[in-house]
């Protein structure tokens, strides 16, 4: 039997005494009372309905924990001192609300979490987690490309605050970072960690809220976010309570991951774990000290940070570039290590090679941040630490890249037949070239050419749409067919479709971006014969408007390509299959197939 | 202890001996899997992930 747990449970709905094994797996209905297997299986489901009883008292005491909760939301939705804070407690009332009508319509969460089958993974907070992942992919590059059209034509911005450049801009990263990458994030560790530790996940309810809670989070930034709630803080825009909320999740989230390793029955700890564990557990670290925000009032949603200054620059860059490496790098290249041996079906090419990877990162990378501060008030000592541990991490990062790459030595054929191995392929080649951009960028003299210009969103998003977004892409179609217990992809083709869009959408941007980036930086610093500047900041933004209408084109076609992802993982799971000729197959011509007839020699 | 005297010490203490220290730690753990022996361990960990495809 390969029923998936949730359709075990939808199919119980349909039967009158419905009987289970240890919990999930859906055995006998009562018109096939035959088919029970043996008196155990009779008595385990009896087992079960004592656990239901259990269960309703749960479910009352659960429904009163909602209860609480829409209260406190509700009373400080009245006492809120500001519209947004208003609004936003508003939305957890909502949230409250939804948590308390689901507990008592009796959507039975409990079998899943109270009597776990311990003999099975528990796939259902995954198989969320990817559809979450593919939401709200679709989400932030649709704000990607509208911001990006917003730029080239201004009128995009509506004349409305909400919808203006700098209230969308910070949606459409904590969209593509936050929410598609962390969903990614989430759901592939909890994946990879029950598998490379042949151990079902440790405590599913906590699961359950990791998976929620960091929605609410998402939803919660993002509304702030157009209502003008910020920090101002790149890549840590979200107030102080949202702040608090995802620090609540976050520990959950490191106590599941930590809990299924530490019941593992595999005696070794995989390299993706750690890679996984460094970036839950720096990430938590950089969270709590960058927001050490006090606030105005704690029913608002206005705060002040306790770092001043020149101090506070460096914790804001020091967790903006470790948000990048930790998040952004260590935790996708856990997937790396998991996902490309197993689709190459060859072991990673240097184990020894992975673990100096990952202590160089773990060493190199949290010194990088000062690199954001070049030529500010910042002390020149801390500018130039920056400057040289970011050259260093060229060093791990390729060789991370290699390590990668050569895990197909010997199964390169697989790049021209599998297009899963060529979009992770295509990951690390753009692993690779950001890795080796980013040290460069980072050197001074380098720095003042680049730094503020659009070569750094240029180079932000060859790393994020290359190197992220591949490996995810390849991540969700290695999981979905398994997760939902599929034969196949409904396409093979069409992930070959939303490789080469997104690949020839990452050239347009990049490309453009590059051109965009050194013409900026060059008009800006020319001076004239009397001392004077020659350009000014007007005349620069029109000498690029050309690029920001190519970078819109690239970001168009590497949506089209989620667009292909999206249909692709919603007919599959749907048990859809395309009829499609396959990749590659060698030619065939019955036509040919014969004998010559010719004359005899002899004749 | 002053302000000025706890940055004087932690800024030493970063450019000599914490730096040795962590210097060491960082070599240390990158040599650790060159352990003589640690080879057929590597190999046994890298393949591990292939373990559910085999057994039944």
């Amino acid at each position: 039997m390969h029923f998936t747990e949730s359709r075990d449970i939808d199919e119980a709905q349909n039967c009158e005494i419905a009987i289970y094994d240890q919990s999930t797996r859906l055995i006998s209905c009562d018109l096939t009372p035959v088919n029970v297997p043996s008196r155990s299986w009779v008595q385990r489901g009896m087992h079960i309905t004592h656990g239901r009883e259990g269960s309703m008292e749960l479910a009352l005491s659960r429904a009163g924990l909602w209860l609480v909760a829409l209260l406190i939301a509700v009373a400080a939705c009245a006492a809120a001192v500001d519209t947004g804070f208003a609004i936003h407690m508003g939305i957890v009332a909502l949230a409250c609300i939804i948590g308390l009508v689901v507990t008592l319509r009796g959507v039975d969460l409990s079998k899943a979490i109270l009597a776990p089958d311990q003999g099975r993974y528990d796939d259902d907070v995954i198989r969320w987690g990817v559809i979450a992942t593919v939401f709200w992919g679709m989400a932030g590059f649709l704000a990607g490309l509208y911001i990006a059209l917003e730029l080239a034509l201004p009128a995009l911005n509506l004349g409305l605050e909400w919808t203006a450049f700098g209230r969308l801009r910070p949606l459409h990263t904590s969209a593509v970072i936050f929410a598609f990458g962390g969903n990614a994030l989430i759901a592939t560790s909890f994946y990879v960690v029950q598998r490379t530790c042949r151990a079902r996940l440790a405590f599913p309810g906590l699961a359950r809220f990791v998976f929620w809670g960091y929605q609410l989070f998402i939803v919660l930034a993002a509304t702030g976010y157009l209502l003008g709630i910020t920090q101002g803080k790149e890549y840590a825009e979200p107030e102080w309570y949202v702040d608090l909320w995802l620090t609540v999740v976050w520990v959950a989230y490191l106590a599941v991951f930590v809990g299924t390793i530490v019941k593992r029955t595999e005696p070794h700890i995989y390299v993706a774990n750690w890679f996984y564990l460094s970036f839950i557990v720096t990430v938590a670290m950089l969270h709590i000290v960058n927001n050490l925000n006090w606030p105005v009032s704690f029913v608002g949603s206005r705060s002040y940070p306790i770092f001043a200054g020149v101090q506070g620059a460096l914790v804001q860059w020091w967790y903006g570039h470790n948000a990048v490496g930790f998040f952004l790098t260590a935790g996708f290249l856990a997937m790396m290590y998991y996902f490309v041996p197993k689709q190459a079906e060859r072991p990673v090419y240097s184990y020894r090679l992975s673990i100096i990877h990952f202590w160089a990162l773990i060493f190199l990378y949290i010194w990088a941040g000062p690199h954001h501060l070049h030529y500010t008030a910042l002390p020149d000592w801390a500018q130039t630490l920056g400057m040289v541990f970011s050259v260093m991490l060229w060093m791990p990062s390729w060789g991370g890249m290699i390590n990668g790459l050569m895990t197909l030595n010997g199964a390169w054929d697989k790049v021209r037949t599998d297009p899963i191995i060529r979009m992770m392929v295509m990951a690390l080649a753009f692993y690779g070239m950001s890795t080796f951009e980013g040290p460069m960028m980072s050197i001074k003299s380098v720095n003042s050419l680049s730094h503020y210009t659009d070569w750094t969103i240029g180079h932000v998003h060859s790393g994020a749409l290359g190197w992220n977004g591949m490996i995810t892409f390849a991540a969700v179609y290695y999981l979905v067919p398994r997760l939902w217990n599929r034969e196949r992809l409904y396409s093979l083709r069409m992930v070959n479709w939303h490789f080469w869009l997104a690949t020839v959408g990452i050239v347009f941007y990049a490309a453009s971006m590059w051109v965009a980036g050194i013409t900026q930086g060059l008009m800006w610093r020319e001076y004239g014969a009397d001392g004077y500047l020659v350009n000014s900041f007007a005349e620069t933004v029109a000498a690029l408007k050309p690029m920001f209408f190519l970078r819109a084109f690239g970001g168009l076609l590497y949506l089209a390509g989620a667009v292909i992802m999206t249909i692709n993982v919603w007919r599959t799971i749907l048990g859809h299959m395309r009829e499609e000729a396959p990749m590659r197959d060698a030619a065939y011509d019955p036509e040919k197939d014969r004998p010559i007839l010719t004359a005899p020699a002899a004749a | 202890m002053s302000t000025h005297s706890t940055y004087d010490l932690l800024r030493h203490l970063a450019d000599s001996w914490g730096l040795v220290v962590m210097t060491g730690i960082f070599l240390g753990l990158c040599l650790w899997p060159f352990r003589p022996g640690a080879k057929p361990l590597n190999r046994e960990v890298a393949n591990s992930i292939f373990k559910d495809e085999t057994d039944v």
